[in-house]
């Protein structure tokens, strides 16, 4: 039985276990009623975390702004998200005639669930996580594309044109942004030998974002791309096609999108400290998991507001600029750092084995961190190289015609006689 | 194995519920007076015009190759990185191979600019 103090999700996971047991149930039954318990905490846990989210979002970004952000309801506009959540419970569904039924109420719940489905495998400290899978990465990358699904839908089943642009560059966009995604997962799985997210937290005695940098780079920009946040927001750009995908929503459907949203960006946070960052991970953290929690929440927040800061500091791409970092860029770099990796690691460790472990690490590590900074400058070369050499289509300098009052030609009188 | 697929099954199952018991809670409280202008479709105040559900752009088609050719090398890949540790120095470098065969694919694309946004 854990000590309370130093673990209490522990505490309470096992005593609520042993309680029913006591009482006499089977354990299987008893294991059923914990998991759908346990899942029903995370789930509406989350749901009820992402009030805080909005509220720091807004702040930070006033901030980032020069502004001030929610400051009137409660202390320091706290109570700002829970007013908002309040009235956006009692707004009027309107449901435009000639929308698909079924795709359209369908959406903003799947965008939702598919953020919410990526907190089952999360490891918060060593004794609590949902469930720790056998084939975790590859959960969080197929759970992952659930969402721009919900996108896609949303846009599609509409029935309205902004939307349906929005549904096409979401498409785009989205599906582009997996590839170097999945290819940049692959390098913490080969470093740990195991897609377990428990395991791979145990098996950062050197932080991976050390050992593999290029793949916690692009891992955060795909991040940042797949959840449409602010240099990626093609799809919802409200100055080019009104809202995107979501304009034809209103009340808690308009609202769930942002959930998602909000959700989804503290999410990347979550998954990049688990992966890059050590997770829980800490001085003290495998005997207190209270402390690994502390640590973990730590790294995530620090992430958190690099995203926020992104988010509010870059302009929008172009949709040809996007596409070009990430087939021209992202993708070869990515598929260059496991080929750099898989290499040299394999090369070079087989004449490390007679150094001490700390010393086996530190010079792993180091020529790994090397072989990245290699792999980034000559790829980045490269690429400019590439990019350089095609001629774009420069669209500005083209004369247009313009609305301009010119003066009329003015035309020769016609007297009615001359009519042949 | 079982008990761990029964958790996510119950998760999956739960993510998917609760949302859409607050939409439909909220579609209870909220008011409902539709007409027929409220509920046209927005498009900046003018009446839309034609079909909305026109074809993809053709272009779309050869990033979705792209994609598709990528996203399943890389699945191809995942077992090879799970057993890294275990492998012989032959055996990264036939996946090293099978990778930069890819890769040379990926170049070619982009010269012949396939990948180019029109």
């Amino acid at each position: 039985m854990p000590n309370f103090w130093s673990d209490p999700f522990g505490f309470i996971i096992q005593g609520f276990n042993n309680l029913l047991l006591s009482w006499g149930w089977p354990a299987s039954t008893v294991q059923v009623v914990g998991d759908a318990l346990g899942a029903f905490v995370l789930v509406a846990g989350s749901l009820f975390f992402c009030l805080l989210l909005i509220w720091a979002e807004r702040k930070i970004g006033g901030r980032v702004q020069d502004r001030l952000g929610p400051n009137r309801v409660g202390p320091f506009g706290l109570f700002q998200a829970v007013a908002d959540m309040l009235k956006i419970f009692t707004k009027e569904f309107v449901t435009p005639t000639g929308v698909d039924k079924v795709v359209y109420n369908l959406a903003p719940i799947l965008s939702v669930a598919a953020v919410i489905m990526l907190w089952a495998v999360i490891p918060f400290t060593i004794t609590f996580y949902g469930n720790d899978l056998n084939v975790g990465v590859l959960y969080l990358v197929a759970v992952g594309g659930l969402a721009e699904m919900g996108i896609v839908m949303a846009g599609w089943g509409s029935n309205n044109k902004f939307a349906l642009l929005g549904a096409f560059r979401a498409v785009a966009q989205l599906v582009s942004y997996e590839v170097p995604m999945v290819i940049s997962l692959l390098l913490p799985v080969m470093l740990s030998g195991s897609m377990k997210l428990n395991e791979i937290v145990r098996s950062q005695d050197v932080w991976f974002i050390l050992s593999a940098p290029i793949a916690a780079i692009i891992f955060f920009i795909s991040s940042i791309a797949e959840n449409g946040r602010a240099p990626f927001d093609l799809m919802e750009a409200e100055s080019e096609i009104v809202a995107g995908f979501n304009i034809e929503y209103s009340g808690l459907k308009f609202g769930f999108f942002f959930v998602g949203d909000f959700l989804h960006a503290f999410t990347i946070a979550l998954l990049f400290s688990v992966l890059f960052l050590g997770g829980w991970r800490g001085p003290g953290a495998d005997q207190i998991p209270l402390l690994g929690f502390v640590y973990l929440m730590l790294k995530t927040t620090i992430m958190y507001f690099v995203g926020l800061l992104v988010r509010f500091s870059l302009p929008r791409f172009r949709i040809d600029q996007m596409m070009n970092i990430n087939w021209k860029m992202l993708t070869p770099l990515a598929l260059g750092a496991v080929i750099a990796t898989a290499l040299i690691d394999k090369g070079v460790s087989r004449f490390l084995v007679t150094l001490t472990p700390v010393l086996y690490a530190i010079v792993r590590t180091a020529i790994l961190l090397l072989a990245n900074a290699l792999v980034l400058w000559t790829g980045m070369d490269l690429m400019g190289n590439v990019l350089e050499r095609r001629e774009r289509r420069v669209v500005a300098i083209e004369p247009r015609p313009v609305a301009r009052p010119e003066p009329l030609p003015v035309e020769p009188e016609q007297s009615e006689g001359e009519v042949p | 194995m079982l008990s761990d697929w029964l958790y996510i099954g119950i998760f999956m199952l739960l993510s998917l519920f609760l949302p859409a018991a607050a939409i439909v809670i909220a579609g209870i409280l909220g008011p409902k007076k539709p007409s027929p202008i409220k509920n046209s479709t927005y498009e900046c105040g003018i009446e839309t015009v034609g079909e909305t559900w026109v074809q993809f752009k053709a272009q779309y088609y050869v990033y979705a190759l792209v994609f598709l050719v990528f996203d399943v090398e890389t699945i191809f890949l995942y077992p090879w990185a799970l057993a890294y540790n275990q492998l012989t120095f032959y055996m990264v470098a036939e996946a090293v191979l099978f990778i930069l065969i890819l890769l040379t694919g990926l170049i070619y694309a982009i010269r012949k600019g396939a990948l180019e946004w029109q």
